[in-house]
């Protein structure tokens, strides 16, 4: 099960942070002026589990656009609810030293808040910045889909709570099929940048919770395929290149102290 | 190849994790330094390799103290080993701190070992038994084994870094092998600065461990280079210069010390001085690593 956010109905409400936090009975962080659109939360963290990103793409001082969208003649207030992707090949899960990290029979991603020990790993492996850590708890926080929720025959809050309905909660199956049809009614009106992100495999081995985006993933501070890598990818260098090191000093030493071992056994011999 | 993008969040890893890599990684090396004496010198360098034996554990000793107060919920630390939830052991080789936290077990038996056979040959009796057996091939043998894992300490650190997504650590694959030359240079350093202190070490043996400082330290230029070159393909560079520039510094200079000590005159204060800044270097270099990837 997952999410489907599509952001070209997100109206930028927040609705979703509030259900979210008020179920969780997450605290929140202090109120701070980000300057920064109509964003007043800044980032997804142990207090966060849901962020409505607010990107504005205006034209600059020239008149010129700077990333043109077709939206109301060039200009565009990009909006997306980010969320804890639920990764199929889960950055945090593959780091996590405890097991603290498990795939649940919702095929969610949750964090066992009385295994963490706040070691943090987590958070060094994210590649889309979701967790946090909660200093009250001393243990790593991230969205739970709503494991309680689900658990009772609920969708989570932020579905729930959705006015727009541009938080999808479902069945993968049916989510991507919605997914499918809104793409292509979306690029058939015309807005040609408009693609899903994590609907397939070639990101983290597919997201169960993706979304339709309405310009590239940078934009959204989501990684691109490209870049959309494992932690694990240098194990094998790194430890490759420890071992390699390793010998070479090993060699060096043995070059250092052996040198005048042998020296001092000719100056024996004379 | 275009530059790599990360988005993600700075784990907050920091005093307690920069003393932890410059303690861990002096211990590692030192204890290697302990059985190239051993092993390949003569029997005037038994002492210095007692020396570096016995700093080998007493520099492992803070260690687990280091990890344990970063940690979130410091009494769950046995949860590194045991998996809380299923009841057996919590072993991912695939995760650096998994396996790096069995390593860190096993290499504090060795130094242990290695610590008590080092103060017994130095006086302390108690601990005879031991020194009798490490004297001969199973000595050698548990030397070697520990000097493994003790790279692995050394170097695994490196690697913790780099198995993850932050800009910097994660963007190549020398740092395992960074941290494990410079932790070799600066246990040279440290055991020159104890064998300065405690007098009565050879002063052949003295000779010999500054030039191996001088070939870890090569090692050490070489892939701090790498390191760069790095970060620079992927676009990074600028996080570990700007006001990183003095912590870079502090690291020329501790690479440069084992050279100057040969060249300028006052000898006392450079068998000081030198290994001081070799050491303030090695320090400089991880808290550069760490806390430029998280500004």
């Amino acid at each position: 099960m997952g999410f489907f956010t599509d952001t070209s109905i997100c109206i930028g409400c927040k609705a979703c942070e509030v259900a979210c936090k008020e179920w969780n009975q997450l605290e929140g962080n202090k109120p701070e002026l980000l300057l920064d659109s109509f964003d007043n939360t800044g980032q997804l963290d142990a207090q966060n589990w849901r962020h409505v990103e607010f990107i504005e793409q205006i034209p600059d001082n020239n008149g010129v656009v700077m990333t043109p969208t077709p939206i109301a003649g060039g200009q565009a207030w990009l909006m997306m609810s980010d969320v804890c992707k639920h990764c199929q090949n889960a950055s945090c899960l593959e780091v996590c030293p405890t097991n603290a990290i498990v795939r649940t029979e919702f095929d969610s991603v949750l964090i066992q808040q009385d295994v963490c020990n706040g070691c943090r790993d987590c958070i060094s492996a994210c590649p889309y910045g979701v967790i946090g850590f909660n200093e009250k708890t001393g243990t790593a926080h991230k969205c739970t889909l709503c494991y309680d929720r689900l658990q009772n025959g609920m969708q989570p809050a932020c579905a729930k709570a959705c006015p727009t309905e541009s938080i999808k909660f479902g069945y993968l199956d049916d989510l991507q099929k919605a997914a499918d049809q809104r793409l292509t009614a979306l690029q058939t009106a015309g807005y040609k940048k408009a693609q899903l992100y994590g609907r397939d495999a070639t990101v983290y081995g597919g997201l169960n919770a993706f979304f339709l985006l309405m310009d590239k993933p940078e934009v959204y501070k989501l990684p691109n395929a490209q870049n959309a890598v494992l932690p694990s990818r240098n194990n094998l260098a790194g430890y490759a290149g420890g071992f390699v090191t390793a010998v070479i000093g090993l060699v060096a030493g043995v070059l250092a102290f052996r040198s005048n071992r042998m020296s001092e056994k000719s100056d024996a011999a004379r | 190849m275009p530059p790599a993008e990360h988005f993600a969040a700075p784990p907050g890893w920091e005093w307690w994790i920069l003393a932890y890599f410059f303690f861990g990684g002096l211990s590692g090396g030192s204890y290697a330094i302990g059985t190239l004496l051993r092993l390949v010198g003569t029997a005037a360098d038994q002492r210095a390799a007692r020396i570096a034996f016995i700093a080998s554990f007493l520099a492992l000793l803070p260690c687990p103290i280091f990890l344990i107060a970063d940690l979130g919920q410091p009494l769950r630390f046995i949860n590194m080993l045991f998996d809380a939830s299923s009841g057996g052991l919590a072993f991912k080789p695939w995760s650096p701190m998994s396996l790096g936290s069995w390593a860190l077990l096993g290499f504090g038996l060795f130094s242990f070992v290695s610590f008590l056979g080092a103060v017994a040959d130095s006086g302390w009796h108690a601990a005879d038994p031991i020194a009798r057996i490490l004297r001969g091939t199973v000595g050698a043998v548990w030397n070697v084994i520990g000097t493994g894992l003790g790279f692995f300490v050394c170097g695994y650190t490196g690697v913790l870094l780099a198995v993850s997504n932050q800009p910097v650590w994660s963007d190549g694959w020398p740092l395992g092998g960074m941290f494990l030359a410079s932790a070799l240079s600066g246990s040279a350093a440290l055991i020159l600065l104890l064998a300065h202190w405690r007098r009565g070490v050879d002063a052949g043996t003295q000779l010999r461990l500054a030039t191996a400082d001088r070939n870890f330290v090569m090692l050490e230029a070489i892939l701090i280079a790498a390191f760069l070159i790095t970060v620079g393909i992927a676009g990074t560079l600028g996080k570990v210069l700007g006001v990183w520039i003095v912590l870079w510094v502090v690291v020329v200079l501790g690479l440069l010390a084992p050279f100057l000590e040969t060249r300028t005159g006052s000898r006392r204060l450079t068998a000081v001085a030198g290994p001081a800044l070799a050491l303030l270097g090695v320090l400089a270099l991880r808290a550069l690593v760490i806390f430029s990837a998280q500004t």
